[in-house]
């Protein structure tokens, strides 16, 4: 099922990208996640699925250092999350921003340069990496445009190629396909499909429609942790990790060109 | 106007251009400063600091009179007073977890009751009113030594770390991400914010400085996509304002400081409303 081109990922292949060991971690006194251990290697393209509430951002909170566990250990492109994060490209759920913020496409893509410099002036290379990275996002055209003026699915777009304007090593993203309509989210899959031959993506869905034949691997989340090779999902797992009423989405046959539906899960 | 332009430039009275030069100077500080107060929406803080800065005014002439300390002049009282409160405020936003609103409102009036209470035990008349609403008489040449060094340093800063602050206000988490030291540019924001409130209280006073922090801000902000623009709209709207309110007041001896003020509201409602109507205009 391995895509051929993964293989051009020579960079440390086979190494655990991320590790997860006996990892709890809890809101006051709600554990969010328990005793969580898995491991996913830098050659593949991981898809965190589960229910709202489950746990998913935490897991990538805690995977970015932004939350610290109460118990465990994890291991991100070898060293801890806060020493890996400035090579961890990361496009946030939810951004609350004002509608009237005056910044333009290009200010928010060059967000990702930051850090390179003291006073943070942006170079000329800093400039042609977040050019470039608006241009693979599909959104080129737009650099002057004011970024609340964009509409939902360009917003994503910019949004990722911010994270991609880090020149990430590993990019993590938090539901890329939320608050977009159908078509959209038909274009940015594609996109994440070319994007997974040259770095290892991580996406957080809890829609299960994006666990596509481009992931080779799931991790379930539900306060518990579940890793299945895509193959592996089916609708015993499915229900394991969402518990009762659920129809299985079959990955491993054609979809319309539509992509593929499935009951909302209730 | 015709009495204001020739006091202006009559080389024996001196207080009308050191609050006009004063005036213009510190308005570019807040155009810039403003500009990121109000998109980064701690015009609240803004107005505890500022409160928070009559304590150290009071504090100052109390001691500075009763043990005849004479560099503590109520220029440094309120620098060391705006500098305190905007590190506390600050570290208190970053590790409070709930009820921040209430610890700043604590600031703002205990700051307040401070400076009223140095003042009434300080020997000689002092007048509270002249530093909570301005008074142009009372600039002397060394405050505006004072305030052309403040404004040089807030404006530097500013403008300097422009990109970092940018992305600070935008996405804090982002940045962060990016190794970028959230907390540091956060506290030095609230920092020039105390410094840049400093340079007006004696034009428009400590209650009515956050006028000048968030209306030129929020006119510019309708005309502007880029921060930077921001700024500079803001910077020039302010420039007008202090202008034409210290050329309104004059004549009538109104206060100067509330003119001003009165000016820059005028020009907020004015946008506004117009932009109500093109909005409804155009559907």
């Amino acid at each position: 099922m391995r895509p051929a081109h993964l293989h051009s990922k020579a960079t440390m292949a086979n190494d655990p990208i991320l590790t997860f060991d006996n990892v709890s971690f809890a809101f006051d006194d709600i554990e969010v996640l328990s005793n969580v251990s898995f491991s996913a290697q830098s050659h593949e393209s991981i898809c965190v699925v589960g229910p709202n509430g489950g746990g998913k951002s935490t897991l990538i909170k805690l995977a970015l250092g932004l939350l610290q566990p109460d118990k465990g250990t994890i291991t991100v492109l070898g060293t801890t999350p806060l020493k890996a994060r400035t090579r961890i490209g990361y496009m946030p759920q939810f951004l609350q921003y004002d509608q009237r913020y005056p910044v333009s496409v290009l200010d928010v893509a060059l967000m990702g340069r930051l850090g390179n410099s003291l006073f943070g002036l942006y170079s000329r290379k800093d400039k042609e990496v977040a050019r470039h990275a608006l241009d693979e996002m599909g959104v080129g055209d737009l650099t002057g445009r004011p970024f609340g003026a964009l509409s939902g699915g360009q917003r994503q777009r910019v949004l990722i190629a911010r994270a991609l304007a880090c020149e990430p090593e590993l990019l993590l993203l938090d539901e890329p396909t939320a608050n977009v309509d159908p078509a959209v989210e038909n274009q940015l899959l594609e996109i994440l499909h070319d994007l997974a031959a040259t770095i290892t993506v991580i996406t957080v869905t809890h829609d299960l429609g994006f666990v596509s034949q481009l992931i080779d691997r799931v991790i379930c989340v539900n306060r518990f942790v579940k890793v299945h090779p895509t193959s592996e999902v089916t609708g015993e797992v499915i229900q394991d990790i969402y518990g009762g009423d659920l129809k299985m989405v079959r990955h491993d046959h054609c979809c319309s060109a539509r992509g593929h539906t499935h009951e909302r899960i209730s | 106007m015709n009495e204001f332009l020739s006091t202006l430039t009559d080389p024996s009275i001196t207080f009308l251009r050191y609050a006009l030069i004063a005036g213009l100077l510190a308005s570019v500080a807040f155009g810039v400063i403003g500009s990121y107060v109000v998109i980064k929406r701690i015009t609240y803080i803004a107005g505890a600091i500022a409160h928070c800065v009559l304590g150290g005014i009071g504090a100052a002439l109390f001691f500075s009179r009763r043990y005849d300390i004479s560099w503590l002049t109520p220029m440094t009282g309120a620098v060391i007073a705006a500098l305190a409160a905007a590190l506390i405020i600050g570290l208190i936003s970053i590790h409070a977890q709930e009820r921040e609103d209430s610890i700043i409102s604590a600031l703002w009036v205990t700051g307040m009751a401070a400076g009223i209470m140095f003042m009434a035990r300080t020997p000689g008349y002092i007048d509270p009113m002249s530093y909570l609403f301005g008074n142009i008489l009372m600039i002397s040449r060394q405050d505006l030594w004072t305030i052309v060094a403040l404004d040089s340093c807030v404006v530097t800063l500013g403008i300097l770390f422009y990109n970092k602050m940018l992305a600070v206000c935008f996405d804090e988490e982002f940045a962060r991400l990016r190794g970028v030291n959230t907390r540091f540019y956060y506290l030095l924001l609230l920092c020039l914010t105390a410094l840049t409130i400093v340079l007006m209280i004696r034009i428009v006073g400590i209650v009515l400085v956050i006028a000048l922090f968030s209306l030129p801000a929020a006119v510019a902000g309708q005309y502007s996509s880029r921060l930077w623009q921001m700024m500079i709209i803001s910077t020039l709207l302010s420039m007008f304002y202090v202008t034409a309110g210290l050329a309104v007041s004059y004549g009538p001896n109104l206060p100067s400081g509330a003119t001003i003020v009165m000016i820059a509201g005028l020009g907020y409602l004015l946008t506004m409303t117009g932009r109500l109507l093109s909005r409804k205009q155009h559907g």
